[in-house]
């Protein structure tokens, strides 16, 4: 369970300060696929990394499975992040010099795992998004729509306990976006938790329930179905 | 201690130098080569250059042990005793025992047509040599660069330094005096002590041994005769030992033998003049000073290099860390390729050093004024070299690595 409590975020520029997220307020349960919506400059990825571990928060809590993240130290929440997260990033964020099978197996071996273990996971990470028959290819060697599902098998190769996503969909066309989505709802049925940043009403009222966000602050938290 | 981010540095250095562009690590491999060329070579040459003068010294006047007269004794005493120990000992190679006496040659005197006219006069040592013995010594048939060489039965025949001729030592002090029109050919008068001879001038000798070079040699057995020497003592014994063998070992024979008490012995080393070592300390020290200056051009290439490096791949080092990547697997990725670019460059350096450079100068050595310069590198010289370099590019490689590591993540990630 993921409790947010009292989130405040400024950026601060010299003497300019500017308040992004406003003591924001709510908890997700285990297994929920979450949408995050809102109009440009709302606040929705400032939230993402505040509750991914990427960012630090002004103030508030954000307590994951009765852990206080924001007590963690540097290491500890890098640490945190290999093992309990899972990243999908708008620009799919791939090493370039890394195999497919490279960028999925790199965090699995960051965590101990021998190489030959780790490639096997990794194998059949891209197994699952459909790209097992490309292993080798460098991210350049592939499309955007391909390197978005590496980027999925690597965010889910370790079985995180949380999935973030930082608008995946948002460089990929329309046929590409519908097999990402429909990789996280197959993910969700297993039981997958998935917290989705989105600004497309089509793929959020795919989810279970959508946050939307306006001005930093919280004005729509509602069950999709 | 976990091993985990050493195995994942590696991990991603192997690709990272894998997928770099070719012609940017030939460039810095080729960097790396130049300085490890520029820290070895240069010391090398400058202390090759006192080393060739220290060789020809050993080679072509000493040999590795020299017996010479005691300071106030006119020879060697008990010279057949010494010579006796030596040719009995299984160790000596060769020798080579001279005759010496001061005196001068005198030119110009038979174009003299007054009294008041001044002829011009060369001072040295006059050496009595066995032509044949001599010459398996140190070669010195080989050194003329005019004439030609004695032969045993040359009489009143000498051969000259080139130090003593104006002409090979074109300098003009009041305090050296040498002959400016005298040359292969001349008639020259020879005077040691009271005795005067007139003898030809055969051959001119050059071998950058200073102590040769002003030397004026003729047959030992003319010389015995012009100075009325009717034993058999010599005034030095140059003992070439076979390889492998200490000087100090047979020198300390001939010191138990009690033959120190007549004689000076010392070996190569302890023979050498003081100036010679002095120039060789400080040109050693110099080519250090020197090398320093490009290892620290090196460094900052490397600084450079990585640090441009981790800048344009700063967006991947925060989607690393983002990740759950250890910084410090990241750092030691530039670590092992700072390592990479040194290894590889001094590698190369390496080879064409001992491939190619050192063998090749010794061949055909550096001609200097005064010595004939080689490359002088040990191993234990270039290896200690060898590992200042990768210490001083690892450290290169591993500060702008940390500075770009110790971002901020999201900072890294959104390009910001």
């Amino acid at each position: 369970m993921i409790e947010i409590k009292n989130l405040i975020k400024t950026y601060h520029d010299g003497k300019v300060e500017t308040p992004v997220l406003k003591d924001i307020n709510f908890s997700i349960e285990d297994g929920e696929f979450v949408a995050i919506m809102g109009r440009s400059g709302a606040g929705k990825s400032t939230l993402l990394y505040q509750i991914s571990l990427l960012d630090h928060p002004s103030s508030g809590d954000i307590i994951i499975d009765g852990v206080n993240a924001t007590d963690l130290s540097s290491d500890d929440r890098t640490k945190y992040r290999l093992h309990k997260l899972g990243y999908v990033f708008q620009d799919y964020a791939l090493l370039p010099d890394l195999t497919a099978l490279e960028n999925v197996a790199l965090p699995l071996i960051m965590q101990g795992k021998t190489t030959e273990h780790a490639y096997s996971v990794a194998k059949k990470a891209l197994d699952r998004v459909n790209l097992g028959h490309r292993p080798g290819n460098l991210p350049s060697q592939l499309s955007g729509g391909e390197q978005q599902r590496v980027s999925v098998a690597r965010a889910i190769a370790h079985k995180p306990k949380i999935l973030f996503a930082d608008e995946p969909t948002a460089n990929l066309d329309t046929e590409s976006s519908r097999v990402v989505i429909d990789l996280f709802k197959e993910l969700h049925k297993e039981g997958q938790t998935i917290i989705m940043v989105t600004h497309e009403e089509e793929y959020g009222k795919m989810t279970e329930r959508t946050i939307r966000l306006s001005d930093g602050k919280v004005v729509e938290d509602r069950k999709n179905r | 201690m976990s091993f985990v981010p050493i195995r994942v540095g590696f991990f991603l250095a192997i690709r990272q130098i894998k997928h770099a562009s070719l012609w940017t690590t030939i460039l810095i491999m080729f960097v790396m080569t130049l300085t490890f060329l520029n820290l070895v070579v240069i010391n090398g040459v400058l202390v090759g250059l006192m080393q060739g003068a220290v060789t020809a010294e050993k080679n072509k006047y000493t040999g590795d042990l020299i017996i010479s007269n005691l300071n106030q004794k006119a020879y060697i005493e008990n010279t057949s005793g010494i010579l006796n120990i030596l040719n009995g000992l299984p160790q000596v190679s060769l020798l080579s025992g001279r005759y010496l006496a001061g005196g001068t040659v005198e030119s110009g005197y038979k174009t003299k047509t007054r009294d008041s006219d001044v002829t011009e006069s060369a001072g040295g040592v006059i050496a009595g040599i066995d032509p044949v013995k001599e010459n398996n010594f140190s070669g010195i048939g080989g050194l003329m660069i005019e004439g030609s060489y004695l032969a045993p039965d040359d009489y009143d025949k000498i051969l000259l330094g080139a130090d003593l001729l104006y002409k090979y030592t074109p300098i003009d002090t009041p305090g050296l005096k040498n002959l400016k029109t005298a040359g292969v050919g001349s008639l020259v008068r020879l005077h040691i002590g009271s005795t005067t001879r007139e003898v030809l001038i055969k051959g001119i000798v050059k071998s950058k041994v200073g102590e040769l070079d002003q030397r004026i040699f003729m047959v030992d057995s003319q010389l015995r005769s012009i100075i009325g020497r009717d034993d058999l003592n010599l005034n030095e014994i140059s003992v070439v030992l076979k390889p492998g063998v200490d000087p100090l070992f047979v020198k300390n024979i001939l010191v138990k033998n009690g033959f120190d008490q007549g004689a000076k012995i010392q070996t190569y080393l302890e023979a050498q003049p003081k100036f010679l070592k002095d120039i060789a300390q400080t040109f050693s020290l110099l080519g250090n000073m020197l090398g320093s200056i490009g290892l620290v051009v090196a460094s900052i290439t490397i600084f450079i290099v990585i640090f441009v490096n981790a800048i344009t791949r700063r967006k991947f080092i925060g989607i690393l860390k983002g990740i759950g990547i250890d910084s410090r697997a990241i750092e030691y990725s530039y670590i092992f390729q700072s390592i990479f670019y040194a290894l590889s460059g001094t590698g190369l350096g390496v080879l064409f050093l001992y491939g190619f450079l050192v063998p090749y100068v010794n061949a055909h050595p550096i001609n200097f004024p005064f010595s004939d310069g080689i490359i002088y590198v040990t191993v234990a010289g270039t290896s200690i070299r060898v590992i200042i370099l990768l210490i001083t590019t690892v450290v290169a490689g591993y500060i702008p690595a940390r500075i770009i590591v110790k971002r901020n993540t999201l900072d890294a990630i959104l390009g910001r």
